[in-house]
């Protein structure tokens, strides 16, 4: 006798309340995707992906934010990564008991769940005032890359805990030092793990205004950035100020300017996940 | 069997535990810009024009300081959001968790977390372009920038955070007890109502107060569909895009909004992490 | 707790002497002292929970890994105390190697890089090439045959018998002067397990083996020695024939005869 023969009324009314709950966001994304193609995409071409913003709705291109996202990130994840990675395997794999380990781990926890905005105001304060960076592309670095740390020291703890436990032995008992063995027998097995967490960490940088907007990194700029000291925007900026914008084409351009972000970000997380399943498998 | 232990591992192991360190360095920043800059506000503005006064105008020519309109603002849309959250996200889990087949599993558990890569500004745009205009034609007296319409979208936009945290809260539940529940003849739905759920609710309670903190701490979504005093984040990414000058009362109002803000979300963080 | 010394006549290798282990406040081993032999092949004994593994562990000083644990008395290699302050567990370690209970061969290494692992990972320098190093090795290890067409493949592609001896093979290419064997054929079937103990005999010519073994069988097989372990102490050590055919101590024989186990 299957299970399914005996399921009650009630159980189909759960059933179908369940399936209307997960499709209902699926529903609500599918929206929002078919709305923001078909409104950005008689908009998207070549001319604004290559161009800079202009007062005139139909030329409005991306160029500048776009470039200034890519250095932004990049210098983002030079920031966050070896700090993060570092700060994962010392917990991981050194001090793991003790009262400094775990106030640092609070510590993390207590930073993963700080809202983003408040990074950007720490980053005023400390980055663009106290250090005297001013609003520069290093400013926003380094805020973002304290916004991404916690996400990647997370994700490379996690990555290191699923190495198990008889490698590390097998390692020391060849007489290895704890670095030697850290290096060559348990990063090789976690590095897919941490790589996920960096990509992870990367995409949710590249998405992020709300810290850009309260550090003052202007929202209309014509050129690219110049250099790490010079001001810049970031793409998900430039979306906002075309959003803000009551014209219908700005519109246009802040919905083309959605896609090319969520395609982006689709591929970045995607690769993430299937890094991850991967590295899962080959674990078990 | 000589003794000295290379120079080089204690190097490494020091730099690996200042990059810990920096970790902390990262949240003393943040206390010490908070209090630095509060305690200057509070120097010239008295903490009973804070939390006694109902109008919230620090731009003003005749400033006022009332707190409560934006906290009420954050209130009301992320109540919105977790009123959205709470049985969407809670079904899908029930769904994912116990009602799904191991085939339907595998596909739509990547498709939702995917859901959750979707940057803020999509969904903010989402609010204003379709979603208000959506409402109005339910409520034609809604003004165009109102707390409704994100307030909903935000609620989308925790669900996927709140349904995964509430499965793994579900799946922490022993099979035992499932088992122990089927074979005194219950219904899989008496078991999941009367025995999962309830075992589960620590994890759900906190599953909830981390999403709640996430709706909270959300700014773009508001930003642009919410208009720029409605909510305490929204404030703080206006007074960001402005030209506020430093140093001034006004510009310390920024500090003072996150430092509650803060307050807020360790709070509800907290909750999660110890529920009752 | 009484003063055993094993009865052959070679030079003694390691002497251990009133050796006391903790986890924590609890004593897992008391009062153990006990000579073992070199170049032969010593069996460590005793029912679940006596303490074999915490004293070959000691032995390396992969004991005080455990957060909490340690241990007090004294562990003599070669007339040096390997617990002096002066000394380097990491260097001790190389001189006693280890193979464990669950073969553990390094996933993202091949064959070949698993043999060399123990030598790259410590940055020694090689004296002949490491393809001589890696051809030896495996033949002591008696894999060689099955494997040389296959050094490339990665560690984790051969059998759990074969994962096994190429664990082994690791541990010999770092040259240590003794072999610690926690169980190793717990996890492997009778045919793989004849092939250890095969490997066993071959080894003893020039390597100090001490093997904790749940099975008597296998340890009178395989052992010159036998030292039977009870709820943490040394109760007897002797030749393997002699313990298994006139033991001197009414525990042992109990132990030997499956009145408990």
């Amino acid at each position: 006798m299957s299970a399914r023969a005996s399921s009650s009324r009630g159980e189909r009314v759960l059933r179908a309340a369940c399936l209307v709950a997960v499709a209902a966001p699926l529903f609500a994304l599918t929206a929002l995707i078919v709305g923001v193609v078909a409104q950005g995409a008689p908009h998207l071409d070549l001319d604004f992906l290559l161009s800079g913003p202009s007062r005139f709705a139909d030329r409005a291109g991306l160029y500048p934010a776009a470039i200034g996202s890519l250095m932004l990130i990049g210098l983002t994840a030079a920031l966050a990564v070896p700090v993060g990675v570092g700060a994962a395997i010392y917990l991981q794999e050194y001090g793991v008991q003790g009262r400094w380990a775990r106030l640092v781990e609070a510590n993390i926890a207590t930073l993963a769940g700080v809202p983003s905005v408040l990074y950007g105001l720490v980053g005023l304060e400390v980055f663009v005032r106290a250090l005297g960076l001013g609003r520069s592309l290093a400013a926003g670095a380094l805020t973002l890359a304290m916004l991404a740390l916690p996400i990647v020291i997370i994700a490379a703890r996690e990555a290191l805990r699923a190495v198990p436990h008889e490698l590390r032995e097998a390692g020391l008992a060849l007489g290895a030092t704890r670095w030697q063995m850290v290096w060559q027998v348990v990063l090789p097995v976690a590095a897919p793990g941490i790589l996920t967490g960096i990509i992870l960490a990367t995409s949710r940088a590249l998405g992020e205004a709300a810290p850009l907007l309260v550090l003052g990194a202007v929202v209309f700029a014509s050129d690219p950035p110049a250099g790490w000291s010079s001001p810049f925007t970031a793409l998900p900026l430039q979306v906002f100020q075309w959003a803000s914008r009551p014209q219908e084409a700005f519109a246009q351009a802040a919905a083309a300017g959605i896609v090319v972000l969520m395609v982006t970000l689709l591929l970045l997380n995607a690769t993430a996940i299937a890094l991850r399943d991967r590295a899962r498998r080959r674990g078990a | 069997m000589s003794a000295v232990r290379p120079r080089v591992e204690r190097i490494i192991e020091a730099g690996l535990g200042a990059s810990a360190g920096l970790s902390i360095a990262a949240t003393a920043l943040l206390v010490v810009t908070m209090t630095v800059e509060v305690t200057r506000f509070f120097a010239e503005v008295t903490p009973a024009q804070v939390l006694v006064d109902t109008v919230w105008a620090p731009l003003f020519a005749a400033p006022r300081y009332g707190l409560w309109p934006l906290v009420l603002g954050t209130a009301v849309t992320t109540m919105l959001a977790v009123a959205v959250a709470l049985p969407l996200g809670l079904l899908s889990a029930v769904f994912i968790a116990e009602l799904a087949s191991p085939r339907t599993r595998r596909w739509l558990k990547p498709t939702l977390e995917l859901l959750a890569g979707v940057p803020t500004i999509a969904y903010g745009f989402f609010a204003l372009t379709v979603v208000t205009p959506a409402l109005q034609r339910v409520l034609p007296d809604l003004p165009g920038l109102n707390t409704l319409s994100p307030g909903l979208v935000l609620g989308v936009m925790i669900t996927p955070l709140f349904g995964s945290l509430a499965e793994d809260a579900l799946v922490a539940v022993p099979n035992a007890l499932r088992e122990a529940s089927l074979a005194l003849g219950a219904t899989r739905l008496r078991a999941l109502a009367l025995v999962v759920l309830p075992a589960a609710r620590p994890g759900l309670q906190s599953a909830l107060a981390l999403a709640a903190s996430r709706a909270m701490g959300e700014t773009m979504i508001v930003a642009i569909a919410a208009g720029p005093s409605a909510t305490m984040t929204a404030y703080i990414a206006q007074v960001g895009l402005g030209d506020v000058p430093a140093g001034t009362v006004a510009f310390r109002t920024l500090f003072v909004v996150g430092a509650a803000l803060f307050a807020l979300t360790l709070g509800l963080n907290q909750l999660a992490r110890r529920p009752r | 707790m009484s003063v055993v010394t094993p009865s052959s006549e070679r030079a003694r290798l390691l002497s251990i002497a009133g050796l006391n282990a903790y986890f924590g406040p609890t004593q897992v081993l008391r009062g153990v002292t006990l000579e073992i032999a070199a170049r032969r092949v010593t069996a460590v004994i005793g029912p679940s929970g006596c303490g074999k593994s915490t004293f070959i562990r000691c032995l390396n000083r992969m004991h005080e890994l455990v957060s909490g644990a340690r241990c007090e008395g004294t562990v003599r290699l070669d007339g040096a105390d390997i617990y002096a302050p002066s000394v380097d567990p990491v260097a001790l370690r190389r001189r006693v190697g280890m193979v464990f209970q669950k073969p553990n061969p390094f996933p993202t290494m091949s064959v070949r890089e698993n043999v060399l692992a123990g030598l790259r990972l410590t940055q020694r320098r090689l004296a002949e090439p490491e393809d001589a190093v890696v051809e030896r090795t495996l033949r002591r290890a008696a894999l060689w045959d099955e494997v040389k067409d296959r050094l490339a493949a990665p560690g984790v592609s051969l059998s759990v018998g074969q994962q096994q001896r190429l664990c082994i093979a690791r541990a010999l290419a770092v040259e240590p002067e003794v072999l610690l064997m926690d169980e190793p054929c717990a996890s492997l079937d009778p045919i793989a397990t004849a092939h250890i103990e095969d490997l066993l005999s071959t080894l003893k010519a020039t390597y100090t083996i001490v093997m904790v073994t749940h099975s008597m069988q296998q340890a009178a097989r395989v052992s010159d020695e036998t030292a039977f372990f009870l709820s943490g102490e040394l109760i007897e050590a002797t030749r393997t024939d002699a313990l298994f055919t006139a033991p001197r101590d009414r525990r042992t024989e109990d132990y030997i005869t499956g009145k408990f186990g």
